[in-house]
């Protein structure tokens, strides 16, 4: 019934936890189990609350970075040095606690429907939604064109390394570093710009969906690159998460 | 004031107001196509700048920057502020309710 998913989406609950690991250099992956879930979209979110013992909440949304065809959720949560909430869940945090939680939220900035190319573009931790739907779009065979533009910091920084590397032919995976790479590394270096877009991502012509999901600085840096070489802004979505470390 | 850097530091997209406006409403109004009050501009909610850091979520016209909702929740109470939104068009094709079947 509707009226009960949606005061099941509204309720929080305290999910398990089952596994905090490190991810990459600033990034750790929390394995959850919710107790009452009823899946999720590629690309929807949680709000993560944590209370403090004077009754203080802090508030946060975190993509969830899983398919929605493996059981629970794994959300990838980077420690931002000042941060309120991110520290506690990066170092605080372990295996057998349990975790405040609500949704999932968020029908804009999710797979797309449809059989059309689509351009993922990803900066920093930004790449996180786009597991979720690289992973429903490889568990469902799905034959559309998918390409994937990530920039991170350094090697080490590269989130989902591993899924990344297991991609069925449908989709490519183009990654450059901003901050040095290592010897060796024979992908490309330098931050995501008109030029780079221009040589690795789809076509406009080609009338891609464009999803780009990262911090704000970059997130409107490559929107505007993306509307100077001629895509249409009905087709670009932008999932902007605030300030970060940067790409 | 905050400077300038640091207010783009702060922006966010309104898609992250999900949760919260899912208190108050039962479909996922950041799907909503929202029309400024000032200027006309139509874009969908969820790609509205959204400022989360004040006391009240705050979510501005992505043109002309001026206040289309603020939305605020504490002390036992909800308050929604929609002076600034002339128009939001809800479209009913299940993708704007939660109640929508998840992909499983």
């Amino acid at each position: 019934m509707a009226g009960t998913a949606i005061r099941r989406r509204l309720s929080w609950q305290r999910a398990d936890v089952l596994a905090v690991q490190r991810e990459a250099r600033r990034a750790y992956r929390l394995s959850l189990r919710p107790p009452d879930w009823s899946g999720h979209l590629p690309g929807q979110h949680v709000d993560v609350r944590l209370t403090a013992e004077g009754g203080y909440t802090a508030q946060r949304s975190y993509s969830i970075a899983s398919a929605p065809q493996q059981p629970g959720i794994e959300l990838i949560v980077e420690r931002l040095e000042d941060g309120e909430v991110s520290p506690y869940l990066t170092e605080v945090l372990r295996a057998g606690d349990l975790l405040e939680l609500r949704g999932p939220f968020g029908g804009y900035f999710v797979w797309p429907a449809g059989d059309g190319p689509v351009q993922l573009i990803a900066g920093g931790s930004g790449v996180v939604p786009f597991l979720s739907m690289l992973g429903h779009h490889r568990a469902t065979g799905g034959l559309r064109q998918v390409r994937l533009l990530y920039s991170a910091r350094t090697f080490d920084d590269l989130i989902g390394q591993a899924e990344l590397a297991r991609q069925p032919s449908t989709v490519e995976v183009t990654v450059t570093l901003t901050r040095g790479a290592p010897a060796g590394w024979t992908g490309l270096t330098g931050r995501v710009d008109a030029r780079l877009l221009a040589e690795h991502t789809i076509p406009p012509a080609q009338e891609p969906e464009v999803l780009a999901c990262g911090p704000t600085g970059f997130v409107e840096a490559v929107a505007n690159a993306l509307l100077e070489l001629g895509h249409d802004p009905i087709r670009i979505k932008t999932e902007r998460f605030g300030a970060t470390g940067g790409p | 004031m905050t400077d300038p850097d640091d207010a783009v530091a702060r922006r966010l997209d309104a898609n992250a107001a999900a949760g919260p406006l899912a208190e108050l409403f039962t479909v996922d109004l950041t799907v909503a196509m929202a029309t400024c009050a000032g200027c006309g501009n139509t874009a969908p909610l969820a790609a509205h700048p959204l400022y989360a850091h004040a006391p009240a979520l705050v979510i501005r016209c992505p043109k002309c920057a001026a206040v289309v909702l603020r939305y605020a929740s504490g002390g036992g109470r909800l308050r929604l502020d929609l002076r600034g939104a002339r128009l939001l068009t809800v479209t009913l094709d299940g993708a704007a309710a939660h109640g929508l079947s998840p992909v499983q």
